[in-house]
């Protein structure tokens, strides 16, 4: 009972998780890149939003800059990436590192920054679950709408391209730099829009509440593809297949948790279960290579009894 | 068409590994010629195609291609300029997107991408003839992955795509190397194909000495990073592969070394 009543709330961090997701999804499988500059700027997306709302700024104007701080994280990650050089992984824990200091100085050296619901009113909220559900659905909908949009472009196109083969892209005049930069931008401009969101879900802005996100955004993406990869072959729904994995990895979370784990195990849940779910692709190639390989074996061993 | 003028390129310079790729590399291409480039292992074949496509830059000499100075243009800008197929087929397509769309891809080169649309319908069409020209079935296949097509499948497309935008020089890099000898066949005759009906000038590595004689209007044998032979026209065309071996043990003072070109002989 006590887990149907946590059921809506469940999917509503869901939601904001799988929107994160989609972030990590632009990185991750189309620039073929692991950044962890989300562990950052996931953050820095909640620590913007809250200091700009109880600044008195307008809360979608907020959130907007939210996006673009989220981008300049990315920025400074791509710059590291690209221009210094340096292992996209490496980069990544690099800006993730500095946003740490960032993150607090937003916050005035406060670790944690709580923002009044009762005061200023903003749309998503723990104390009104459904309607929050709504909007967070509306938001990775149009999330999706836009970079269904924009992946259809030639911009766009020469982005998976660049994910997909560097030196087809380069020998057909895409600057491969320039594009894995404009994709790490965006991912983080998207994964910190979710943390403003999820500041505002929970009421406050942590300095670490993004420790762990590319781990739950990983998640997120791989049960989605696990779950839906076979289903959804359009380009919008492996985006929103993101989305509900997010919202399973959270449904599970919650049912875990009523059944008795404690919530300080939960990261070593998540690594585990990130570990087995990237694990199991690679031991379905490996079994069907096995395979393979035998009946050749057999037919050798056939001829030369004959 | 294109010019290389005192083309240097070492490798891992000052170390243990240092390899003096090309000591010194001359080269006038005139319009529509077709250049075939035979050489030993290391001869510096393909590095000479790098260079000129950018993939690394040069340690001294310029490079121009239709007067245009490039010796320092970064490899996506000199796209614009060039049509480019691999030795591996895998290495010119875009395994994971549309038949389709790598050809959008390619139709593009060396123009400003922004925010219009990766495709029209009327593009659509246009492939779909320029891909039945390939007689290979793939007119109704725009929207297979690439990756699900065969090597000698994606080798023709990636063929297709260098030249669709009419490059002022065409590279090709071995590129029927990775294939079966009737795959091949057929991707050289439609690399001849293309080049004659486009009056495209082109460089062509191969290991094959018999290739090598039979197509383009040029042929030059390349040693130790150096042109060592240069033959055109007429005389061209009454070389034999015995001819080519002596020439090459009398130039070099080695015998001819290239694994793949003896098994090929």
């Amino acid at each position: 009972m006590a887990f149907l009543n946590a059921l809506p709330g469940a999917v509503a961090q869901g939601i904001i998780w799988g929107i994160m997701a989609i972030g990590v999804y632009l990185t991750f499988r189309i620039l073929d890149v692991a950044d962890l500059t989300v562990d950052g700027s996931f953050g820095t997306g909640g620590a913007v939003l809250v200091v700009l709302v109880t600044g008195g700024m307008n809360i979608y104007l907020a959130m907007a800059c939210s996006f673009l701080a989220g981008c300049l994280a990315g920025l400074a990650t791509g710059i590291f990436h690209t221009k210094f050089g340096i292992p996209a992984i490496l980069a990544g824990i690099l800006t993730q590192l500095g946003l740490y200091s960032v993150n607090l100085r937003i916050q005035s050296d406060m670790a944690n920054l709580p923002f009044s619901y009762l005061k200023y009113k903003y749309p998503i909220t723990l104390r009104n679950v459904n309607e929050s559900l709504i909007i967070c659905a509306v938001f990775a909908i149009a999330i999706i709408a836009v970079l269904y949009w924009f992946f259809g472009t030639e911009l766009g196109h020469s982005l998976r391209v660049t994910g997909c083969n560097q030196s087809m892209a380069r020998a057909n005049g895409i600057n491969t730099d320039t594009n894995k930069i404009i994709g790490i931008v965006l991912s983080n401009g998207i994964v910190a829009l979710s943390g403003g969101m999820l500041a505002q879900y929970q009421g406050f802005s942590d300095v670490s509440m993004g420790r762990g996100a590319i781990v739950i955004g990983l998640a997120a993406v791989i049960i989605g593809e696990v779950v839906f990869g076979k289903i959804f072959n359009n380009f919008a729904l492996k985006l929103l297949a993101a989305v509900l994995g997010g919202v399973i990895y959270y449904i599970v979370i919650t049912l875990v948790l009523n059944l008795g784990m404690k919530a300080n195990d939960l990261k070593l849940f998540s690594a585990l279960v990130v570990a087995l779910f990237l694990g199991i692709p690679y031991w379905k190639a490996k079994i069907s290579q096995k395979r393979k390989k035998k009946p050749a074996k057999d037919k050798k061993e056939a001829a030369e009894n004959a | 068409m294109l010019e290389i003028k005192g083309v240097y390129k070492t490798f891992n310079p000052g170390s243990v590994n240092e390899k003096k790729a090309l000591n010194g590399i001359d080269l006038t291409l005139n319009d529509g010629d077709f250049v075939t480039i035979i050489g030993g292992n290391g001869a510096g074949k393909s590095t000479m195609l790098n260079m000129i496509a950018g993939v690394y830059p040069v340690d001294e000499g310029t490079i121009t291609i239709d007067g245009i100075d490039v010796t320092r243009l970064p490899e996506h800008k000199r796209a614009k300029y060039l049509g480019r197929v691999f030795q591996d087929p895998m290495m010119g397509t875009a395994a994971d997107m549309w038949l389709e769309e790598n050809l959008a891809i390619a139709n593009r080169r060396g123009r400003f991408r922004g925010l219009g649309w990766a495709l029209s319908g009327k593009e659509r069409k246009e492939y779909k003839e320029m891909l039945a020209k390939l007689d290979l079935g793939l007119e109704n296949r725009l929207t297979t992955k690439v990756g699900l097509l065969s090597g000698g499948q994606r080798q023709a497309v990636t063929l297709l795509m260098a030249v669709m935008n009419k490059p002022k020089v065409l590279l090709l890099d071995e590129h029927t190397a990775a294939l079966d000898p009737k795959t091949a066949a057929n991707v050289l005759a439609l690399s001849d194909k293309f080049i004659e009906e486009g009056n495209l000038t082109a460089l062509m590595v191969t290991h094959n000495m018999r290739d090598a004689i039979a197509h383009g209007n040029r042929l030059i044998m390349m040693n130790e990073g150096r042109i060592i032979l240069d033959v055109r026209g007429e005389d061209k065309k009454k070389l034999t592969v015995e001819e080519l071996l002596n020439e090459f043990a009398k130039l070099s003072g080695t015998e001819f070394a290239n694994d793949r070109a003896l098994l090929a002989n």
